[in-house]
C-alpha cells in the first residue's frame, strides 16, 4: 500500500534521514522503533507531506505521491496524528471532530460522528468544552478520534502513548487494534516497543536516520539485539 | 444631549470595530500586523467619493465598487508583499511588518497622485436627513452606518462560528500545520483572509466618508494606528475583542470631545494602549498564554 524508498531528508543543511525505505502492507500494523532523535518523527512528517524529502520516492496505492502537500495527501487517504497531539486548543471538542471530516463530502459523516462519540464517551461528555482544557490523555483520544473522522486508508500515529498513564496506554493500543479491524492500515511510531510490537505485523528499527533492522514483529520481539536496545532486556 | 452623544459614539465605534476586525483577522491568521490596512481603508473611501460624488451614482454601487477594488488590493498585498516572505527560511520575523509599511507609504503616495491632496467631500443623498425622537435628533446616515456595521459583524461571527469554511479559517489561525493535516488548503485560506479583511476595510472607508463627509489621503495612517490600538485593547487576533474595543474607543473619543478637551481626542486610543498594557497585557478578551500563535 505504502512504498517509501531512498529518502534523504534535511532540516536546513543537517541530513536527518539517510536512504530510508519502508513498506506497509494493506491491512497491517507496522511499527517504527528507534531511540530519541533517530528520525522517527521526521519519517512521519515526510510521509504525511509536512516535510519535502530532498531525494527519494513515496508511493501510495501505486501512485507517486512524493512532494504533495498534507491536505492533498489526506485526500488520497493518508492521515497523521502528530507527535504531541496538536489538537485545536481554541476550538471545541465537537469542532475538532468536525474538522476531522473537513475534506469529506460523503453522507456518512453524521453516522461516523455518532460512532466515534459512542467509542469515546469522554469526548461526548465534553463535546462543548475547548480542546485545550482536556487532560493529556483526553487530548490524545481526541486526536485519534479526529483522525478516525478523516476516514483515512492509512493512519500514521506518532507516539500516541507518550506521557500517558499505563491504563490509558493499554486503551490506546486497544483502539489501534480496533482501527485496523475496521480496515484502516496503521503505521505506528512508539517508545513502548514491546506493546507496539505485540499488536504489529511488521517492524523497522531506525538509528540516526538509517533503517538498521527490519522483520516481522514476532521476530523482532525475540531478536536479542532488539531486546537489549529497545525492550529493556539484558541478554 | 447625552443620548445624542451616545449615538455619535456608537456610530463612530462601529466603524472602528469594522476596521479593527480587518486587522485582527490578518493578525490571527498570519501573525502579522498589516500596516497597509489603513491605506486600503482610505482607498475604499476614495472609491466611494468617485462613485457617489464624482459620477453621481447610487450609494450601493459605491459599496460594491469599494468591495471589489479593496478585495483585489488585498489579494495583491498578500501575493506580492507577504507571500514571498513566508516559508523563507532565515527571513526576519519583522520582514512582513516592514513590507506592509512599505505598501502603506506606496498607497498613500499613489492616492495623492490619483485623487489629489486635501479634503474631498463625500456626498450622500440623505446627508441632512434626520429623525426627531422626542428631543433627540438621529441622522439617517448614523442609522445606515450602524445597521451596516451590525450586519457585517453578525455575518462575520456567524461565518467564523458556524460554517465549515469559517471553522477551517479558525483552524488555520490556530495552527497552520494541524490545519493542513486536516485537509485545509492553508495557502488559499491565508489569501482569503487578507482579501476579506481588506474588503471590510473598504466598506469601513465608505462609512467614514459618509460619517465625516470628508476623505483625505492621510486618513489611512491615523485609522491604521487606531485599529492597531483597538486590537491591542481587545486582544490581538480576537474577533470579539475588536468589536468591543472599537465601540469603547468610539464612545471614549466622543465623550472626551463633549466633556473634556477635544485636543485629546486622538490621544485617547494611545492612552488606552498604555493603560491596557500595564493592567492587562493580553487585552480585554485575549488569553494569557496564547497558543494560537506559531
Ligand atoms: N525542525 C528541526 N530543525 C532542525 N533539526 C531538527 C528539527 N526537527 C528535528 N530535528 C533533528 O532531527 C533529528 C531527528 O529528529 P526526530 O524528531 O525525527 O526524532 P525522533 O526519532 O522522532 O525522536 P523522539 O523519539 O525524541 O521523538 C534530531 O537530531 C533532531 O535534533
Ligand atoms: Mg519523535
Amino acid at each position: 500500500m505504502l512504498n517509501v524508498s531512498g529518502i534523504n531528508a534535511f532540516y536546513g543543511k543537517i541530513q536527518v534521514l539517510k536512504n530510508v525505505g519502508l513498506h506497509v502492507e494493506e491491512g497491517s500494523i507496522v511499527t517504527i522503533l528507534g531511540a530519541n532523535g533517530a528520525g522517527k518523527t521526521t519519517t512521519m512528517k515526510t510521509i504525511s507531506g509536512l516535510l519535502k524529502p530532498k531525494e527519494g520516492k513515496i508511493e501510495f496505492l501505486g501512485e507517486d505521491v512524493t512532494g504533495l502537500r498534507p491536505d492533498q495527501l489526506l485526500r488520497k487517504g493518508i492521515a497523521l496524528v502528530p507527535e504531541g497531539r496538536q489538537i485545536l486548543a481554541g476550538m471545541t471538542v465537537m469542532e475538532n471532530l468536525e474538522m476531522g471530516a473537513y475534506h469529506r463530502k460523503d453522507k456518512e459523516i453524521e453516522k461516523d460522528l455518532e460512532m466515534v462519540l459512542a467509542r469515546f464517551p469522554i469526548l461526548k461528555e465534553r463535546e462543548k468544552q475547548l480542546g485545550g482544557t482536556l487532560s493529556g490523555g483526553q487530548q490524545q483520544m481526541l486526536a485519534i478520534a479526529r483522525a478516525i473522522m478523516s476516514k483515512p486508508k492509512l493512519l500514521l500515529l506518532d507516539e500516541p502513548s507518550m506521557g500517558l498513564a499505563p491504563l490509558v496506554v493499554a486503551d490506546i493500543f486497544n483502539i489501534i487494534k480496533e482501527i485496523r479491524e475496521t480496515g484502516t492500515t496503521v503505521l505506528l511510531v512508539e517508545q513502548n516497543a514491546r506493546q507496539a510490537l505485540k499488536i504489529s505485523d511488521f517492524g523497522y528499527v531506525l538509528e540516526t536516520g538509517k533503517i538498521v533492522a527490519e522483520g516481522s514483529a514476532a521476530d523482532l520481539l525475540t531478536d536479542s539485539r532488539i531486546k537489549e536496545a529497545y525492550l529493556g532486556v539484558k541478554s | 444631549m447625552l443620548i445624542e452623544q451616545l449615538i455619535n459614539g456608537i456610530t463612530l465605534g462601529s466603524i472602528y470595530a469594522i476596521v479593527a476586525l480587518g486587522f485582527t483577522l490578518v493578525f490571527g491568521v498570519l501573525g502579522i500586523v498589516n500596516m497597509g490596512h489603513g491605506e486600503i481603508f482610505m482607498f475604499g473611501a476614495f472609491i466611494g467619493v468617485l462613485v457617489t460624488t464624482t459620477f453621481g451614482l447610487p450609494l450601493w454601487l459605491a459599496f460594491l465598487a469599494a468591495i471589489i477594488v479593496t478585495a483585489f488590493m488585498g489579494y495583491l498585498l498578500e501575493r506580492f508583499a507577504l507571500r514571498p516572505l513566508r516559508n523563507h527560511q532565515g527571513s526576519n520575523h519583522l520582514a512582513p511588518l516592514i513590507s506592509t509599511i512599505g505598501v502603506s507609504i506606496f498607497l498613500e503616495n499613489l492616492s495623492h497622485h490619483l485623487f489629489g491632496p486635501g479634503n474631498h467631500p463625500f456626498r450622500t443623498p440623505f446627508a441632512e436627513m434626520s429623525i426627531e425622537i422626542g428631543s433627540v435628533t438621529v441622522y439617517l446616515v448614523q442609522i445606515v452606518i450602524f445597521v451596516i456595521s451590525l450586519i457585517l459583524m453578525a455575518a462575520l461571527s456567524f461565518w467564523l462560528g458556524k460554517t465549515k469554511a469559517g471553522k477551517a479559517l479558525r483552524a488555520v489561525a490556530e495552527n497552520l500545520e494541524t490545519a493542513s493535516l486536516l485537509g485545509v488548503d492553508t495557502k488559499k485560506y491565508i489569501t482569503l483572509t487578507v482579501i476579506l479583511a481588506s474588503a471590510m476595510g473598504g466598506i469601513a472607508g465608505i462609512l467614514v466618508g459618509m460619517a465625516f463627509n470628508a476623505v483625505t489621503p492621510q486618513m489611512g495612517l491615523s485609522m491604521g494606528l487606531k485599529g492597531l490600538a483597538i486590537i491591542i485593547l481587545g486582544g490581538m487576533g480576537n474577533v470579539k475583542g475588536a468589536m468591543v474595543g472599537g465601540l469603547i474607543l468610539g464612545l471614549a473619543e466622543t465623550f472626551i470631545v463633549v466633556y473634556g478637551d477635544s485636543g485629546y481626542r486622538d490621544a485617547i486610543a494611545f492612552i488606552a494602549i498604555i493603560v491596557i498594557l500595564l493592567v492587562r497585557p493580553q487585552g480585554l478578551f485575549g488569553q494569557k498564554t496564547s497558543d494560537v500563535r506559531r
